[in-house]
Order: structure tokens, then sequence, then C-alpha cells
């Protein structure tokens, strides 16, 4: 199952490694990857894990690492 | 959006020099009025609080949702640790400069975001379909295949089409790179995304918008910088470990050394360790060097080069060996008559004019080619009675006389005199001999024939010390011909297609090492190919889907000069990134050791990150206007 995103407002390249790493660490995710200069956030996760879940787990470490970020959907 | 990023440009802009004049009023005061009171460290507050309480407001708020490693509370104890110890001034420069330093990051990013996505404005929105002589604006993505489009001059293909009447010249550089505009008429193929500029046209709708050229580019280049090199999965994890080691060491520096060694003082220590925390965001090479990729990235499809990703123009970079697959890859994939040779006392034309009339009835790809030659339709084509003879050619009564086309068994079984001295090795493609009423009248050899830059795409790569090869499933003879003319290092003929691979899979393995082998084809049958090299290099937004796919590089236009440019701008990345990290750690680490050892202070510690990021972020622009040669 792949998910894609978009991190709108993403400005500093630091924050977007660590938004990386702390969503690589989520339970489900095989692999995720940000790119910080196109912005979008591509999640492998493993078959059956709640996307509802996901998504509000991702939301919140965005949110976390920069709280002027937001996360839309693609 | 546009609108409200330049207005909080404007605002940060006069933040910082409303800042930057109120320090040096400090500077004025301390040393010309240093008997008032307070006058000055006010004059440095008030500016420190100027371009430093948005950083302070979203380190506090970090803090509450428990992020503590981030670069504005690191900045923040920094520089409150400054004030609190009464190093003013320093407090204000190193928040003055950090935010200068922010604001040159995200102008130059979002400019580099900008450039790219000015790049993808090539798909067009709209389209004008003709329905019962009647023409109606439909949205692009509502075009289905087969149906009838006009285009008007200056709008944009909307779908890969087909001309169907009306001719005009095209605009392709948005696609391929190519300034030159290409005249079309009816029968040409049209992709998507190129710009009519003078005639209207009606063409026949080839993919729905989403299949067509333009779409499928904006979606690879889209997708391209989520396959990252290994530079950069390198920065990411060394960013990881980079901040708390130098906050550790920090910490250390400031409690340590007053400790154990006696008569050192902690103030001493701490503005030491204040300093560290100034050189504690690794920002430089973590912006730096995905924004190089993504610049060269943008940089090559402006060639109609589609490199897709980081770790593509990694391997691009190492390529020391490129096998062509000869088939519409070196060659058009088109026959044409490549050679008349007439027998004494006959002329081309007239040669040419007896095939004609031998080979016109025929839809074989070899009389299709004489046919067209030859330009002129043949009268009265229904009555003439050719007899096929399988496997050998074709035999005509024409005016009572014998004529025949076909291969020299044919001509031994017709007894014809005067073919002593035609021989059949110096041809490079299949070769048709013509004879009338028992006399041999001459050949006419038809091929396949070189693109016009492959010649140049082979040369210049052997120039560079890359080795080519080509495979072919051609005969030993003629694809060895083919190889001489090219200048091809090696080939390697007579292959069927499953061969095909394990040529390639010898060539690589016999690489050295370190180096990669690129393969370029386009057709489905090379999909494997491209999928097994190092470097899989497909042919044409038009060719086949599983060659696009299995890709890590597609030229736009065909062209395989372009090899080559693709090659030269992934050696430029690489080195700049090579540079970036190089000088960006490099200079880490010197401002590290000479604060450590009291060399260094806190004015120079942010000049020295600032500046690092500043020339990094330079240096990866570079990219965006690197040239191809």
């Amino acid at each position: 199952m792949t998910l894609k995103y978009k991190v709108n407002n993403l400005c500093c390249a630091n924050c977007a490694a660590k938004m990386e790493r702390s969503i690589n660490k989520l339970k489900g995710v095989k692999e995720a990857n940000l790119s910080f200069m196109s912005m979008r956030l591509t999640v492998d996760a493993e078959a059956g894990t709640s996307e509802e879940e996901l998504d509000r787990q991702i939301e919140k470490i965005v949110k976390k690492v920069e709280s002027k970020c937001s996360l839309t959907k693609i | 959006m546009l609108l409200n990023k330049n207005l909080s440009m404007k605002k940060d802009i006069i933040k910082c020099a409303l800042s930057a004049l109120l320090m040096a009023g400090g500077f004025v005061s301390e040393i010309f009025f240093p008997y008032i009171p307070y006058l000055s460290m006010a004059l440095f507050v008030i500016s420190y609080l100027i371009v430093g309480i948005e950083v302070l407001i979203v380190a506090f708020s970090g803090i509450f949702r428990g992020n503590f490693m981030n670069e504005t509370f690191l900045m923040t104890i920094a520089t409150v640790g400054a004030l609190v110890i009464g190093e003013y001034a320093e407090a204000v420069g190193v928040m003055l400069f950090y935010n200068i330093g922010e604001m040159f990051q995200e102008y130059s990013v979002n400019k580099s975001r900008k450039s790219i996505s000015a790049l993808m404005e090539i798909c067009p929105e709209k389209a004008n379909l003709i329905m019962e002589g009647e023409i109606k604006e439909i949205p692009a993505e509502e075009v289905k295949e087969g149906d009838i489009l006009l285009v008007k001059p200056g709008e944009r293909f909307p779908v890969d089409s087909v001309i169907t009447s009306g001719e005009t010249s095209i605009d392709r550089s948005a696609l391929t790179g190519e300034s030159l505009p290409r005249s079309v008429k009816a029968g040409d193929e049209i992709l998507s995304g190129e710009i009519n500029l003078n005639g209207t046209v009606h063409v026949k709708a080839l993919k729905e918008a989403k299949e067509s050229a333009a779409a499928k580019i904006l979606e690879m280049t889209e997708n391209a910088s989520e396959r990252k090199s290994k530079s950069e999965k390198f920065i990411t994890r060394f960013s990881a470990v980079y901040t708390p080691l130098v906050v550790i060491l920090a910490v250390l520096l400031a409690a340590i050394p007053p400790l154990l060694i006696e008569g050192q003082d902690f103030s001493t220590w701490i503005y030491r360790a204040l300093s560290f925390l100034v050189v504690s965001c690794p920002c430089a090479l973590v912006i730096s060097v995905p924004l190089s990729f993504f610049a060269a990235i943008g940089r090559s499809s402006r060639e109609g080069i589609l490199v897709k990703g980081g770790t593509a123009i990694e391997s691009l970079s190492k390529v020391s060996r490129v096998v062509f697959d000869k088939t519409g890859t070196l060659t058009k994939g088109k026959f044409e008559v490549s050679r008349i040779k007439p027998a004494a006392g006959i002329s081309e034309a007239e040669l040419l004019h007896k095939a004609a009339l031998l080979e016109c009835n025929s839809s074989h790809p070899i009389a299709l080619s004489v046919m067209k030659a030859y330009g002129k339709a043949i009268e009265n084509m229904e009555n003439l009675n050719h007899k096929e003879i399988a496997g050998k050619g074709v035999m005509l009564e024409y005016e009572n006389k014998v004529m025949l086309a076909g291969n020299l068994k044919l001509l031994k079984d017709y007894d014809v005199t005067g073919t002593e001295n035609v021989s059949e090795a110096e041809a490079e493609g299949t070769v048709v001999y013509i004879a009338e009423d028992g006399k041999y009248l001459g050949l006419i050899e038809v091929s396949d024939t070189l693109k016009q830059d492959s010649t140049e795409a082979v040369n210049s790569l052997k120039k560079e010390n890359i080795l080519t090869y080509m495979l072919t499933g051609d005969s030993k003879i003629s694809a060895q011909k083919m190889a001489e003319k090219l200048g091809i290092s090696e080939v390697k003929s007579e292959l069927l297609p499953g061969d095909k691979l394990s040529a390639l899979e010898s060539i690589m393995k016999d690489n050295k090492e370190a180096m990669k082998t690129a393969f370029v084809g386009d057709g489905i049958n090379d999909a494997p190919s491209i999928a097994l090299s190092d470097v899989g290099i497909a042919m044409g937004a038009l060719g086949s889907d599983a060659a696009v796919e299995a890709s890590d590089v597609v030229l736009v236009d065909d062209k395989p000069s372009k090899i080559l440019t693709a090659i030269k701008l992934a050696r430029k990345t690489m080195v700049i990134v090579k540079e970036n990290i190089v000088f960006a750690l490099g200079v880490k680490f010197l401002v590290l050791l000479l604060i450590a050892l009291g060399l260094g202070n806190m004015w120079f510690a942010i000049f020295a990150d600032v500046g690092v990021s500043v020339l990094a972020i330079l240096n990866s622009m570079r990219m965006l206007i690197a040239k191809s040669k």
C-alpha cells in the first residue's frame, strides 16, 4: 500500500529529514520518503495498516517538527 | 500565495535592516557615549528582539510540543546565554545573521522550486473538439482516442495525436530543449505539450491526455525526487547524529574544563559552549545536497533528458560503458533506399523506374522503400501482371520483355548475363538485383539508415574514454560495417532476442567494479536489458511504455547524442555535491576546533555557519544554469 502526501510550507531541510526519520519509525511503515524540494511524501505501508490511523500519526509528526506545515493527501 | 510570500519576504528584510541599524547604533553608543548608562545595551536588546522574537516564539512553542533538538531552540539557548553573560552585541549578531541565512535559504529554495514548476506548465487544459461540424471546447482530460480536434496557432497540442489536415510548424522546446521549429503536415505525429506556431490544423487523438507525453513527463519529473541518491541518504543519517553530538560536546565543554583544570573559569567555557550551539545546525549540508539534485533534474529536463531521481544521476556520472541496441536507437528503424548502383550504360533514374515497375504491387517493406525513393505512381498498375517467385523475388512481363527483381539466385535461374562483377559482400542492407531480357541492369540496396547524430554520439563518448558497444540481430558482415562507420568499439551480432540480455550481462561483468554500464534501447524487447543495466536509457517519450517504465533516464527526442549530455550534467552534479559535502563538513569541524581552543568567537561562528550555507546553496544553484556541453 502506497500513500502519497504533500507537505505544504515545508521550508527547512533539516526538519524534512527529521520528519522522514520519525515517519519511518511508525508502526506499519515499510519505507517513508520525503523529498524536501518537491515537498512530496511517499509512504510504503504494510498491507492491513489502517490508513486513517497512519494519516493521523503522520500529520502529528509533521506538526510537531514544524508547526506551520500542513499535510494534504494526493 | 505568491503575493503573500513576497510580502513576508519584504517584512523580513525590513526587520533585518531595522535590527542592523539599531545594532550599529549600539556599537556607536558603546564607543562614543560609554558614559550614558545602559544606552548601548538597550539598543542591542531592542535590536535583538526585533529579529529574534519570532525565533523565540517558535522555540518555546516547540518545547511545549516536546521538540527540543531543533535549530530555533538551540539558537535561543546560544543567544539568551550570550545575553546572560553580557555579550549583547554577539547575541544580536548571531540572531541577525541567522535570520539573514534563513531568508536566503527560503528565497533560493522557492526560486528553484518555481523554476521547476514553470517547466511543468506543459500540460494544456483545454481542447477544441470537432463534432458533427461544430467546434466545442472541452477539458483536455475528456478527449478520447480517435477524437478529431482543432488546434489553432499559439495553442499547445492537448494530447498525443496525428495531423489529419493542414500544415504548420511546431515548437517542441518545452519537451526536448530543441529550439528550432519543426514543420509538420498531414500524417505527422505530434506530442502533447508541443506548441502550434502558425497554422490551424486538424488532428486525430492517438491517446488520452493522461497517457500522453506531457502528462508522462510531468509525472516522471515529479516522482524523480523520491528516488534518493546515496549522498542524500548519507546526509539524512549524518544530520541525525550531528546536532545531538554538537550539543553534547557543548555541554561537556562548558562543564569539564573548568572543573578539571585549575584556574579556568566557567564564563570562558560557557561562552565557547554557546558558540558551539551556533554551528549545531547541519543546514548547509541538508539543504544543498537535495537542492543540487533537484536543480540537476530540472536542468536536464530542459534538454529533453528526464532523469528519474538522484540515484540515476549518481550512476550516470560513473558510466564507463554504453551499450546500444541497434535498430531504433542508432538507426531510424525505418528502411530506405541507401544505394543505387546501375550497370554500365544505365542511368540511376532508369534503374529506379524499372525497379518501381517490378515492386509496385508488393507491400513488402523493401518494395515500399523502393516506391518511396521512386516518388511517383506507376500508371496502369492494375494491368501489370507480376509473378512472385517465393524466396527469390518477382518477375514481370512488360512490353514483351521479361523483367526480374530479386536475389542473385533468381538472376541465375533466368541465365542473366553481366553479373560477373557483382558481389554480395559489400552490402550493408538488403540488396535487390534488377535484370531485363537476360541482361543485368544494376542493384538497389535498401537499409535501415543511421540517425543523423549517431556517429557524433559515438565519437563524443569515445573522446570521454567511454567504451561503446552495439547489440544487433543483424548478420556479422552488415553489423561490422555499420560499427565501423559509427566508430563503435565492439559489436555483438547475430543475436537472438534472448541473447541480448546475456551479451549485456557479460559486458557489465567485465566492467570495472566502481564503474557503471548504461544500456540504450527503445522497444518493448529492450525493457529487460534496460532493467538489468546499471543505467537504463529509454529513447523517446513515444517509445514503448515498458521501456520507459523500466528506465532510469528517458531521452524525449530520440537523439543518441543526448546520452553524453546526460552523463556530463550528472558528472557536474556530483562534483557540486561533493564540493558541498567536503566544504561544509570541513568548515564546520574547523570552526568547532578553533572555538574549543579559544581561537574563535561567536562572531566567527555565525559568519562561518551562514557563510557556508550561502556558498553551498549558490554552488548548488549553479546546476540550474550549467552548460550542457
